[in-house]
Parts: C-alpha cells; structure tokens; sequence
C-alpha cells in the first residue's frame, strides 16, 4: 500500500480564521483552527480523524474538498493541489469528491423532492442523460436502503436515518473516488447508528471508495477506519494504524481518550486518566505542547519546547516529548 | 418501603399533536430507594424525558397532559399538590438537570446570582449568607476561582464549566432526589468522564437519590445500580444493572446493546435491529417492538405482554418469557 502514490496528501495544512479584521485590517485574534497538519489517505482506505470540539477536524475536512480557503500549505489529490486548480479544474474535480454532513435535514431543500435532490448533480455535471436520472436515482436509493417510492417524498417525510441515506445516496450517485464523512452518525440513535455504520461498510466494501471519517466517536471510528488521526486544538497528537492506536496508544492525550469512553459492561474496572480543566481556548492555545495544561504527565519541556510530529515505528507518528 | 425516595405508579401521560393523541408515557411504574442511582435508557421518542417532566411538573397543560397514576415523592403524590406546594418542593428536595446547560441557564443574569436564587427562594437566608454559600458550591463541583466564575455570565464559561455550575445549582438545597435528563450527552468524552465522576462521588457523599435519563449505554454501565428500558412510552426491561448487561432479556435490550460499537471488540459487521421507531399516534394493541422483533410470534402481534417478575430480580415484558413465569 506504501508503494503506491497516496490519494490524498495534506501537507502542512494551516487554516486561521480572523487573521485581519476592522477598519485598518489590524490583526486581530487568530484562531489557529488547523496548525501544520499532515498526512496522507492511501487509495480504498478509510482514514479516520478524532478529536473533542475545537480540535480542526472538521475544517480540515472542508478544506481538503476545497469548501474553504486554506492558509498556508498543500492538499493534493492524486497529485494535484486542489487550492492551486482554476474553477473549471475544480468543477471538474467536484464529482470525484463528495462530502456527506451531520445534519442530513439541514443540508436537503425542503421543497425538493428527494429524488430530484439526489439527480440533480448528475444532470448539473453533464453526467447522464435526462431520461436516465430516474434508474440511475432508484438504483443508489436501494444500495442506501430506500425504496423507489421514496423518490417522490419530500425530506420532511422521512427519520433522522432516512435522512442520513438520502444524504449518502446523494454522495454516492456521482461515483465520487473520495467521500469525506462528517459525523455522519453522531445525530442518530444506536440501533439506526448501527444501520448507517453497516452501509458505510458495504461501500467501502463493493465500491472501493477512500473515505475519511470525521467522527468524536473512538468507537465508531475503531469500527470503520483501518488508519486514524488524534486531533487536539488543530495539531496532530498521534497517527497509526487502528490496532497501534487501540491496543497500544503512546500519548497521553489518546491513552486519556480512550479511557474515557463509557463502555457498557457494569462489571469491568478500568483504570481511568480523568484530564483536569477544559479544552483551552484555541484562540489562546498554550505554549510548547498544546496539551501540556492537562496532561498528566507533562514536564517543564512540555511548556516551552513544542515536540516534533515523528515517525516512531513505520507508519506511526507522535508528537510527545515522552515518547 | 420506608427507604422510598419516588415511587412512581401506573403514569399515563399524553401528548396532543396533529397526528392525535399519543402515551408518551405509558403505564409505567418504578421507584427510587434512597441513595441509588436508577437509569431510564431508550431511543429517542421512547419517553424517557417525558417521564422527568411529569415527575417535575413541567407538562405544559396545553400540549399535553398526565392522565393517569400516581407519583409519590417521600410519601406525598406530587399530582395532587397544589401549585405553591409543588414550587417548594422543585429546586428543593427534587431538582432537575438538562441536557443543554448553554440554554438552561439565563444569559444576561451573573452566574452567582443564578446559584443565589434557590437558596434564597428556599432557604430564606440573608443575601449574605447566599453568597457564601454559592461560592462554597462552585468550589464543591470542582471549579476553582470561585469568586471569579462568580461575577461571570453563562457565555465566558465552556460547555462542561456550566454543566457543572447547573450541578450547583441544582445541589444548592441539598435535595434528597436529583434528575438528570442526558446531563452529559452535549458534551465532550473527556468531560463527560469528568461530570458522571461527579455525580458519583456527590450522590456518595449527599446519599442522594438519582434518576439519570440517557441513550447511551455506556453511561448507563458506569453510573446505575438500576436500569430501566423504554421502548415506544413501555418500560419493556429492568433490572439491577449487573444483572441486565450480563443476561438481558428482552429482545430490543439485547438488540441495543450488540448494536453499540465497543472499543477493542470489534466486529466486522454490526447487529441492527431492522426498520425503526413506531409511530406512536398509529400504535395497536401489540407489542410495540414486535415489527422489529427476530423472534416475532402470533401473540405478539394480538396482544401486549404484561411486565412480570424473573427470578434474578429483573422484569420483563415480553411474550417469550410468558409462560416461564406463569407455569
């Protein structure tokens, strides 16, 4: 998998939001939401980024699809740097890369019907033909486990993982290479949680689509993604393959993660990090290792050096000073 | 059952809406013994949250209302008290927290002045005394700076700062009951450790009763000595919560819990549980899960399983376990 050129390539990827602002273009408070983040998304592969709110996960999803300008920085998608491409490259590009969201209702018209909420990209790209749009509408409708009367219905009509089909029936139409999903099943309860988690693995499985999986959720990215990302306040902590992250987790920010997620098994002891205080503000991170105010085993070098992002086995990054 | 905190008996509250007239809640019935956590768990729309209103009072006679049961609070039916009555009793022996601590608490009001006011509503003290009792919470719920957080209003403090001044709050009288409707489901899985840690360790020391209302097993796993599962306005299962999570009965309870993704025990595939929530304007006589339901028989379809009583203290409604019980 090495060998081959990776899908997708982030490479030093800043985004600050409110650089400039008021009348003189004074700089005003900036938030690093994303600050220098890299790495790569290998063709097929579900990658998965975690993180608790504030972390840049979802701006580094926006960004890699270009809904939004970068600051500083490189996204490559199969060689191409997505930021760097004219407007007719980029249309070009779009239905190769699609992007499904959290709220499914918010991002469907409501006065549209579902099925012409979901063909109207093909015949906006120039796709298909007008009378092929119906087959081609009913086909992903029952991939995504809707039925071919759902396509006259409005989005008002259906449930939260109804919604969240339609949602993915609209991605999946344009035969995307790349989907970014974000938190695609955190709006939803367990047994239909469950449902959408199950097609995510259907797709993966007979449409060799490469994903990447936004989600706070470590369960639900432990289920899905074969590689993972650790987010905290905008900067990469730790990235390796699923079982090097699960069974064996290096920095304290993803050892603390994974220990406080509830598992539901009464009888189990686990002896659990509880990280003091709150997530900083990220428009005042802290000095040195960003975690460095609530990590339990930080030292004096952790307030002021901050550590380098390396390669610890192959394949595998940290950035801690303890490891 | 001198040691009853909230019995709760036979409640039947309905909802009007357009569709007509639904049980969000009904016939159910449990109680709370003084000092023990007890967990109502279920998918949205099961009721669960209904429940919590009817037992504050909080349903808006409007758009709904309790047609049926009792609810005993120390002995004393909450339903039949008069309004003044009830209004000493919320926010003083029974107080409530919410999911959105951002939208419980007023914006333009200092967060000492919110913790103030029950105090001074119930216990009558001086403004005085309050004050130094509202910093004495701040500190107790694991804020420091008590004196700053004081003077700030609800938007200077994050997410999990206001969860815990909501705690505060609703600790400020020391009630003998405490119910928290999803208290930690808007927050972050770090913070989340720390309030359900603090709301262990507050219910230890106060021997405070506790209904905790979520989704989330998990949660439930770690905090509950009871557990209680709704499904469509029923109490399908209960049980001590060893009990349920090692052999639940029910088959939506067995469903939830396959169907939840665990860290390090991954499977290739996820149980579902097939289709999805009833309607619950449309419902017949059935068990409501029965659609839904792998080992769906005749009966099921015909008629609704009554709650009867297992031998390892758990209940459970369904016809499977019917005749085990009346042989």
């Amino acid at each position: 998998m090495t060998n081959e050129a990776p899908l997708i390539e982030v490479k030093n990827l800043k985004k600050y939001f409110g650089e400039k602002g008021g009348l003189f273009q004074r700089n005003v408070s900036v938030v690093k939401a994303v600050d220098d983040v890299s790495f790569q998304i290998h063709r097929g592969e579900t990658f998965g980024l975690v993180g608790e709110s504030g972390s840049g996960k979802s701006t580094i999803g926006k960004s890699i699809l270009r809904l939004q300008s970068i600051t500083e920085g490189e996204v490559l998608f199969d060689g191409k740097d997505v930021h760097k491409l004219s407007n007719a490259e980029m249309r070009n590009l779009r239905p190769k890369i699609q992007f499904i969201f959290q709220d499914p209702y918010s991002s469907l018209n409501p006065r549209i019907r579902v099925g012409d909420a979901i063909g109207e990209a093909l015949l906006d790209h120039g796709l298909c033909e007008k009378h092929e749009v119906a087959s081609k509408v009913k086909e992903v409708l029952e991939i995504c486990g809707l039925s071919e009367y759902h396509m006259n219905r409005y989005p008002h009509e259906f449930s939260g993982g109804q919604r969240q089909r339609i949602g993915i029936a609209r991605a999946i139409i344009l035969q995307p290479e790349f989907i970014v999903a974000d938190e695609p099943v955190s709006a939803l309860d367990v047994s239909i949680q469950a449902q959408i988690i199950n097609l995510f693995s259907k797709l993966q499985r007979d449409r060799n689509i490469t994903f990447l999986f936004i989600s706070h959720d470590l369960s639900v990215v432990e289920h899905l993604c074969s590689r993972i990302g650790v987010l905290y306040l905008g900067t990469m902590m730790e990235l390796g393959s699923r079982e090097q992250l699960y069974s064996n987790p290096l920095h304290p920010y993803t050892k603390a993660l994974l220990s406080a997620v509830p598992i539901p098994d009464p009888t189990l002891k686990r002896e659990r990090i509880i990280l003091k205080g709150d997530i900083p503000n990220p428009a005042n991170p802290p000095s040195g290792c960003k975690f460095h105010t609530r990590c339990p085993f930080a030292t004096e070098r952790c307030k002021v050096e901050v550590p380098e992002f390396k390669e610890v086995e192959s394949g595998r990054f940290v950035a801690c000073h303890l490891v | 059952m001198g040691n009853t905190v909230l019995d709760v008996k036979n409640l039947l509250t309905q909802y009007y809406t357009n569709g007509g007239v639904i049980k969000a809640v009904d016939d159910v019935s449990f109680s709370i013994p003084k000092g023990q956590t007890v967990c109502l768990v279920g998918e949205s729309g099961c009721g669960k949250s209904a429940v919590a209103m009817s037992i504050m009072g909080l349903i808006d006679g409007g758009s709904g209302g309790i047609k049926n049961g009792e609810i005993l609070f120390e002995g004393k039916d909450l339903l039949k008290l008069k309004k003044h009555e009830l209004r000493q009793l919320r926010g003083n022996d029974i107080s409530m927290i919410f999911q959105e601590p951002m939208t419980s608490l007023n914006p333009v009001l200092t967060i000492g002045g919110q913790i103030m006011e029950p105090l001074m509503e119930h216990e009558l003290i001086s403004k005085k005394e309050a004050k130094k009792r509202a910093l004495e919470l701040i500190e107790l719920v694991g804020i420091g700076r008590a004196e700053e957080i004081f003077n700030s209003y609800p938007h200077q403090l994050s997410g999990g700062m206001l969860q815990r001044i909501m705690i505060a709050i609703a600790l400020a009288c020391s009630p003998n009951l405490l119910i928290a409707d999803e208290p930690t489901t808007a927050l972050d899985v770090t913070i989340q450790a720390q309030i359900l840690d603090l709301l262990r360790s507050l219910k230890e020391q106060r021997d405070m009763s506790m209904l905790l209302i979520t989704h989330d097993l998990g949660v439930v796993a770690e905090v509950a000595d009871y557990v209680i599962v709704m499904y469509a306005g029923k109490v399908i299962e209960e049980g001590p919560v060893v009990e349920l999570f090692k052999n639940p009965k029910h088959p939506y309870t067995k469903g939830l819990l396959k169907a939840k993704p665990v860290i390090n025990q991954r499977q290739e595939e996820l149980y579902t549980i097939a289709g999805q929530v009833p309607n619950l304007a449309t419902l017949t006589p059935s068990c409501y899960f029965s659609e839904r339901c792998e080992q769906c028989m005749a009966i099921c379809k015909e008629q609704m399983p009554k709650i009867n009583d297992l031998d390892n203290g758990q209940r459970v409604a369904c016809w499977l376990y019917e005749e085990v019980t009346t042989v």
